[in-house]
């Protein structure tokens, strides 16, 4: 059913479509809205059976949701920034005992500086968990996502974690078809745990392993992770002939036939840059884009196919790996290895939307056209204020006590929050 | 030298006795008990905490009819009954994380619920996992009368990683970060706290206190929690042979002299308020309980007994027999 409501609470219908029998959350913006849109299904009784968990810190959160899971219910969960990482020992461990819970991630920066605004800090800080990690390019996607999420999970026992923007997707009322219960039924089969803690048949669960063995269950862990590259497409296309819409899968090409500079990014991005790919092409430019929705497992030789034949890759990623640079373009860059050396593709990394800053199609506009014309460093920072930061590196070589950088930058940007627009 | 052993031929203290009627046999004396914690696991002899488990477990299995379900944290009881694929478990048993059994423990009760299982659920952890870093989720389990049995194995220290302090670490012992050294040897007095009133102090339906020392008492106390719903929280007191300095044949007798010297007072209480103790039968000076224990030895240094410090712990027990009432019981 077409429906113009709020991206949180398309996500909550669509999760309580699948049946969750035990949700468990702790409140953090952006995460806010959805689970208390599923707190309304549990308790008005249009979502049972369904026991909703208030827990007291995310770390119980998804502990909860280990333990339901590893009892054999379909366990869910959501969390932002700070949370996520709070939960960090637990999203390994989830992952580790082969547990196939969902979580959405309403992606958020994560401080010090605090700060509630979007960005990928939180996804990437724990791309190695073992979870799989989906980006939705838009609320009917982040919908979607969900419903192929517990499948993908299930089909797995490896958790899922569903990465939608903070704000831009879980705050923003767009149009979203919302499936109905028989339709998702048919499509999400009933959950069958591979193991279970039950009387009727006592299993150890959550055992020690050593040398002995460590390595060839990590392995197991990261075969998971390669068959997901094949089940992902597989469910996708199936959803696609069953809902009459595309979502989810690998990744999407947009306007690459031909391209000589290819646009790579995740999630709500990708809605401005093809706009801006689209007048570029307008006046004759040769370039396209890479959505990529699935970031882990990453998909490597996809990424290869699909940026074969450009000249320039320009990763637009929202998060900045100190002391490294972007991280989707280190993934980028290694998935281009397999390349022969007469096609070597320069990869710039674009570090755009930090803590919310707006990603603006001028902006954009303006480092394709300089990529596309050579003339772009490897790693580029989207509208950053050089002024602000030499005057704060300044300052800390004139006096040792320069005191907290966040209070000096903020001071000498001014009190507006001019830069955001 | 040669032990004294002393056999009890009746009463509350033996396991099992064909004079006893079958009712009030332990569990433990039964040919039918579970064995949830069987032979085999790699505990150090005299492990007050493999007892305790094995204990606190075949009572709840036949509290529950074999309906059960236990999650551990990690510890030493989870690390010396898993090396897998050994493991000493006849029981469904789950191991997530240090500090997360309480929560664990809430999401599987949650999944029976809403499978309309009758399945019940234990959790159980060392002091630390309890009373330190888990302390947090096994509150919040507190707090919202999740339907878990905790039972937390107090061996007053950080056993699995080398008997470093924990909050529940008594006054002067030495453990490996509270050194017998300088002007206040041992563990500080003044620091750590009380779990068993604190889980009270969330108005929880039942809080226990139990002793490896008294079989029936911590078999009774079990079963009393089995037959409750919501949260239950129970507090064994298990002497650990390797970081106490004690011998392996001693730990009963140990275990014993802290109950009966009032350091470890044992009673139950429901919904915030101590309904039942179990008296004192024969007191005993603290001094006979440290003795046992090489973590105290530095009270007794070159034939010195350390009177003023020793006083300073048995006023603590003195003061729990006040407190507690746990000379009449009543
Ligand atoms: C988050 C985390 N911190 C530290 C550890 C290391 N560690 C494992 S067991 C343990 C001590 C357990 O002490 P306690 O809970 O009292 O159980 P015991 O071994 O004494 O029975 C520690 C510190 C860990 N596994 N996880
Ligand atoms: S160290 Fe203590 S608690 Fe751990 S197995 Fe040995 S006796 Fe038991
Ligand atoms: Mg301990």
């Amino acid at each position: 059913m077409l429906k113009q409501i709020e991206g949180s609470r398309g996500m909550a219908e669509a999760i309580a479509l699948c049946r969750p029998e035990v949700i468990c959350a702790y409140p953090i913006t952006p995460q806010t809205h959805i689970v208390e849109a599923l707190g309304e299904l549990v308790k008005s009784g249009s979502l049972t059976p369904c026991e909703f968990i208030n827990v007291e810190s995310e770390f119980s959160a998804l502990s909860v949701a280990i333990g339901a899971s590893a009892a054999g219910a379909r366990a869910y969960t959501a969390t932002s920034s700070q949370g996520l990482l709070f939960m960090a020992e637990a999203l390994y461990n989830a992952s580790g005992l082969g547990l196939p819970i969902v979580m959405t991630l309403g992606n958020r920066a994560i401080g010090a500086p605090i700060n509630i605004w979007n960005d990928h800090s939180d996804a990437m800080a724990m791309r190695d968990a073992g979870w799989i990690q989906l980006f939705a390019r838009d609320n009917q996607e982040a919908a979607d996502l969900h419903i192929q999420a517990f499948r993908l999970a299930e089909a797995l026992s490896c958790p899922v974690m569903v990465c939608v923007d903070g704000f831009i997707l879980t705050h923003a009322f767009e149009r979203v078809d919302v499936p109905t219960q028989g339709e998702v039924d048919a499509f999400l089969p009933r959950y069958e745990p591979v193991q279970v803690i039950d009387p009727a048949d006592p299993m150890t669960i959550g055992a020690m392993v050593g040398p002995d063995a460590f390595a060839e269950v990590r392995w197991l862990a990261h075969h998971k992770q390669l068959r997901a590259l094949e089940i992902i497409p597989e469910i996708a296309s199936e959803f696609e002939q069953r809902f009459g819409r595309r979502s989810g899968g690998l990744l999407r090409p947009y306007r690459t036939d031909g391209a000589e500079t290819i646009v790579v990014a995740m999630g709500s991005v990708n809605g401005t840059i093809e706009v801006v790919v689209d007048a570029m092409r307008a006046g004759g430019v040769p370039i396209g884009a890479l959505d990529l929705c699935t970031f882990r497992p990453f998909p490597a030789a996809a990424v290869r196919d699909a940026l074969r034949g450009a000249r320039r890759v320009i990763v637009v990623e929202k998060n900045l790996a100190l002391g490294m640079g972007g991280v989707l373009a280190s993934d980028v860059r290694m998935a281009l290895r397999g390349e022969p050396a007469d096609v070597q593709t320069v990869v710039h990394t674009v570090v755009a939307g930090l803590g919310g800053r707006a990603i603006t199609q001028a902006s954009l506009g303006r480092v394709f056209a300089e990529g596309h014309a050579g003339k772009l460093g490897e790693l580029h920072m989207l509208d950053l204020d050089w002024g602000v930061v030499e005057r704060e590196v300044a300052r800390m070589s004139e006096n040792r006590r320069s005191g907290p950088t966040a209070s000096n930058v903020l001071r000498d940007v001014g009190p507006s929050m001019r830069r955001i627009g | 030298m040669s032990q004294r052993i002393k056999f009890y031929q009746t009463g509350t203290l033996t396991a099992g006795n064909r004079l006893l009627d079958p009712e009030t046999r332990a569990v433990q004396s039964s040919v039918d008990r579970s064995n949830a914690l069987t032979s085999g696991h790699r505990a150090c002899q005299g492990c007050g905490e493999a007892l305790g488990a094995r204990w606190v477990l075949d009572a709840a299995m036949r509290a529950t009819g074999g309906q059960l379900v236990v999650v551990n944290a990690t510890g030493c009881l989870e690390v010396f009954t898993t090396p897998y694929p050994e493991s000493s478990w006849q029981v469904p048993w789950l191991h997530s994380l240090f500090a997360n059994a309480a929560s664990v423990a809430t999401g599987v009760a949650a999944a029976m619920r809403s499978k309309g299982s009758a399945v019940r659920v234990v959790a159980q952890g060392g002091d630390g996992g309890t009373m330190d870093i888990g302390f947090g989720a096994l509150s919040g389990m507190f707090e919202r009368n999740d339907d878990v049995l905790y039972v937390c194995y107090d061996n007053e220290a950080y056993m699995n990683t080398g008997v470093q302090r924990s909050s529940a670490t008594p006054p002067l012992a030495r453990t490996a970060t509270t050194p017998a050294l300088g002007p206040e040897p041992g563990n500080e007095f003044g620091h750590g706290k009380n779990a068993p009133l604190i889980a009270m102090a969330h108005g929880i339906p039942y809080v226990a206190t139990a002793s490896v020392a008294d079989l029936h008492d911590l078999e009774d106390k079990v079963e009393a929690a089995m037959k409750v719903h919501g949260a239950r929280y129970l507090h064994v007191h298990v002497p650990c042979p390797l970081g106490w300095g004690s011998a392996s044949d001693d730990t009963i007798k140990v275990a014993r002299l802290a109950v009966q010297c009032g350091l470890f007072p044992l009673f139950e209480a429901e919904h915030g308020e101590v309904v039942r103790r179990t008296p004192i039968r024969q007191r005993q000076p603290v001094e006979a309980y440290l003795r046992l224990q090489r973590r105290f030895d530095h009270l007794f240094a070159g034939g010195r007994v350390d009177v003023e410090r020793i006083a300073r712990l048995q006023a603590i027990a003195d003061r729990n027999i006040e407190r507690f009432r746990l000379l009449t019981g009543d």
